[in-house]
């Protein structure tokens, strides 16, 4: 399913139709964003200002285009490579890199937006969107959930025990698979021999899309369509975005020793961002002035990355003792005691 | 804390002792004899009725009540929406519990079996036990997980694991195993109630054990041992299935005049320092019973603690006695492998009672 072709150039579809101009407009800001975020997380990575960074650099469309599909009160399932998404959702981007700077496993209060704890384990936050949102509707609250994973991570037991549950509970939520074609440095095709990561969906009773994930308006139409239709009862769905991961896995690792640049280089072909462009610039829905916002935009949210990043938060070690239980018990209330005294002596 | 106090015991001890002696006095109130197993179901009905946001799920929970019928009535009392029968996937029950508990649900999950509880490993460990404090406190998980556990019905392979230190070992969890009808009402009731996530291991050979108590009933806060028998001899600490164990060998000891004071654990982890450290320090010496293999067992950091904490109190070495260090056996030949009486009273004349030592060393 592609709605926009890599030229930039709308293609019919008999089921989907392309957003409005002010969702592709706001596709393509977000993305620029996005793609600028990634490139200074990056930077800070190999600065030594976080620990590691899992780039998504090239699939900003899959990410973008599920994100700005979800409603007010929808609930985002982010894995570790989802900063994108999570910075598209509206989390703040400083507190997305909390995990890879090393101060804390997640740097944010999930209620607050609306976005579960990056998940690092694959495919395991899987099933708990499909219990949040059971617990929503059980409450009364139309809450749908986005849940982001890769093509390595359908293969975990975990994903299809979310899949089969979400599909016997008629809970409202779609798993969006970036298959972006390597788990690290394993192929897709060692993964699955479905005809499609799509299919899979078909043992569940569920409803499988299969889309170009570098579309981000095609994203965006069927990420809808399928929450929508979940909303709706019709159950949830997988939808599959094929897109690719134009950088190494994370900035220790090694990518020459098991792919081909020629692969990268035909995928950089079929950019996310330089086809919606063309696209918006042929039709007129942005111009130059329009452009040049949004780069300012996002040149503001990575200064602003990079200048408080550049002040270490101060970490106090009593944090590991007050919430590990709801009352810290009399042992740990000890060894708590010990540290202090440890860090007294120093 | 978090959790609802729990309200104080009444009179005696008619709910926080499983001895002979309290139970005839409340049989002499008037009170019924109940099983484990009834006083458990009777917990999850009181706990559905009281809290909306209760709910009970797992495998066959629903219109058959459970393998064990601990969930008996549950679905026909209070309707599917408070119980129901889930897909048979226990890591995706576990993992759906945590996504309801995110959004202020109170779910309580069966896994039939100890050793059926393993494919769910990995969302206890990875997340349940840890979303409290990667999120900072914003996040509680108030899930409990009820586990029938250990050996002794003459189950076939995989139906008879002790399985409790796969959790103890994990920082953020609650790991709770009853030894009495009445601690099984009122901990689980508790567990509920609690904020942090709970492994309720439930001992299964148990759940026709009687005892005669009034329910509803509250016994000690869970997070305290209790002394369920004193003396002044030895301790002898027990949980779980072992507790009514321990009070038999106590039983016995007492009949060739050595007083046995037993300790039942009831929370396994956070560990509750206090009470048995104070117990062995008047006893100076002490036995830990447990049905699991010895080796890397519940029991190890129960005797260093011990050991750390009553050195210059302590007679003899802490023993261990437990099971066999081999893969539980086939139902003809538990009875080896699960302590009895006979192997506890055993270990308590290795304690270096005076005689012998002098002996030895004389």
């Amino acid at each position: 399913m592609r709605l926009v072709d890599r030229h930039g150039r709308r293609r019919e579809h008999p089921s989907f139709t392309a957003p409005d101009h002010a969702v592709l407009a706001e596709l393509h800001r977000a993305m620029v964003i996005g793609r600028r975020f990634n490139q200074q997380a990056s930077t800070l990575a190999r600065q030594g200002r976080l620990a590691v960074y899992p780039s998504s650099m090239g699939q900003e469309a899959a990410q973008v285009g599920g994100v700005l599909a979800l409603s007010e009160q929808d609930w985002l399932f982010p894995s570790y490579r989802d900063s994108v998404a999570m910075v598209t959702h509206g989390v703040d981007p400083v507190k997305t890199l909390t995990l890879f700077r090393g101060d804390w496993h997640s740097g944010y209060n999930p209620h607050h937006y609306r976005c579960a704890p990056q998940c690092t384990p694959l495919a395991t936050n899987a099933s708990h969107a499909v219990g949040l949102t059971y617990a929503a509707r059980r409450k009364g609250r139309d809450v749908a959930a986005l849940v982001l994973m890769g093509d390595g991570a359908t293969s975990e037991g975990d994903a299809h025990e979310a899949y089969n549950f979400a599909a016997v509970w008629n809970t409202p939520v779609v798993f969006l698979v970036q298959n972006n074609h390597w788990a690290i440095s394993v192929p897709v095709h060692r993964q699955s021999i479905a005809p499609t990561l799509a299919h899979k969906a078909v043992g569940y009773g569920m409803r499988g899309y299969n889309v170009d994930g570098n579309d981000a308006a095609a994203v965006h139409s069927v990420v809808s369509h399928a929450l929508a239709e979940a909303r709706a009862g019709g159950g949830p769905a997988i939808v599959e975005a094929l897109t690719y991961r134009i950088d190494p896995h994370t900035n220790s690792d090694a990518p020459q020793r098991y792919r081909d640049s020629a692969e990268v280089e035909y995928w950089a072909e079929r950019d996310p961002l330089a086809r919606l462009e063309t696209l918006l610039r042929n039709e007129q829905i942005v111009d130059d002035g329009l452009l040049g916002i949004y780069e300012r935009d996002a040149e503001r949210v990575a200064t602003a990355v990079r200048d408080r990043m550049a002040v270490e938060d101060k970490l106090d070690p009593d944090s590991l003792f007050t919430d590990v239980y709801a009352a810290i018990p009399p042992a740990l209330e000890q060894q708590r005691r010990e540290l202090a005294e440890e860090l007294r002596q120093v | 804390m978090a959790h609802t106090p729990p309200t104080p015991p009444t009179g005696t001890e008619t709910a926080a002792t499983a001895s002979g002696a309290a139970a005839s006095a409340a049989a002499a109130q008037g009170a019924a004899e109940v099983t484990m197993g009834a006083a458990l179901n009777r917990a999850l009905h009181d706990a559905v009725a009281e809290d909306p946001d209760v709910l009970v799920y797992g495998e066959d929970v629903g219109p058959l009540g459970g393998v064990f019928r601990v969930t008996d009535g549950l679905t026909s009392t209070f309707g599917e929406e408070r119980c129901f029968d889930s897909p048979l996937a226990e890591s995706g029950i576990v993992g759906t519990a945590i996504g309801m508990a995110m959004y202020g649900l109170r779910p309580v999950v069966e896994m039939q079996f100890d050793a059926f509880a393993y494919p769910a490993f990995e969302q206890v460990v990875s997340h349940l036990a840890k979303m409290r404090n990667r999120t900072r406190g914003a996040v509680p998980l108030p899930v409990v997980i009820r586990v029938p556990y250990g050996g002794g019905i003459g189950g076939v392979e995989h139906h008879s694991d002790s399985s409790e230190a796969y959790y103890t070992h994990t920082p953020g969890l609650r790991v709770v195993t009853p030894g009495t009808p009445a601690d099984a009402y009122s901990m689980l009731r508790e567990a509920i109630a609690c904020d942090d996530p709970v492994v309720f291991l439930e001992p299964k050979r148990r759940y026709w054990s009687r005892q005669s108590v009034d329910l509803p009933v509250r016994t000690e806060p869970m997070e305290r041992s209790v002394v369920r028998r004193p003396g002044s001899d030895v301790t002898l600490i027990a949980y779980g299935p072992m507790v009514e164990t321990a009070l038999e060998a106590a039983e016995q000891a007492a009949a060739e005049g050595r007083d046995v004071e037993v300790v039942d654990l009831r929370q396994l982890a956070p560990f509750d320092d206090a009470t048995v450290a104070a117990s062995v320090r008047r006893t100076g010496r002490a036995v830990v019973v447990h049905e699991a293999s010895v080796f890397g067992g519940y029991g190890a950091e129960v005797a260093a603690r011990l050991t750390e904490q009553c050195f210059h109190y302590l007679e003899a070495p802490v023993l261990r006695v437990g099971g066999l260090d081999v893969p539980y056996p086939p139902p003809k030949l538990e009875e080896h492998h699960l302590p009895g009486v006979d192997r506890i009273l055993a270990a308590m004349d290795r304690l270096q009672w005076e005689s012998e030592w002098v002996e030895g060393h004389g």
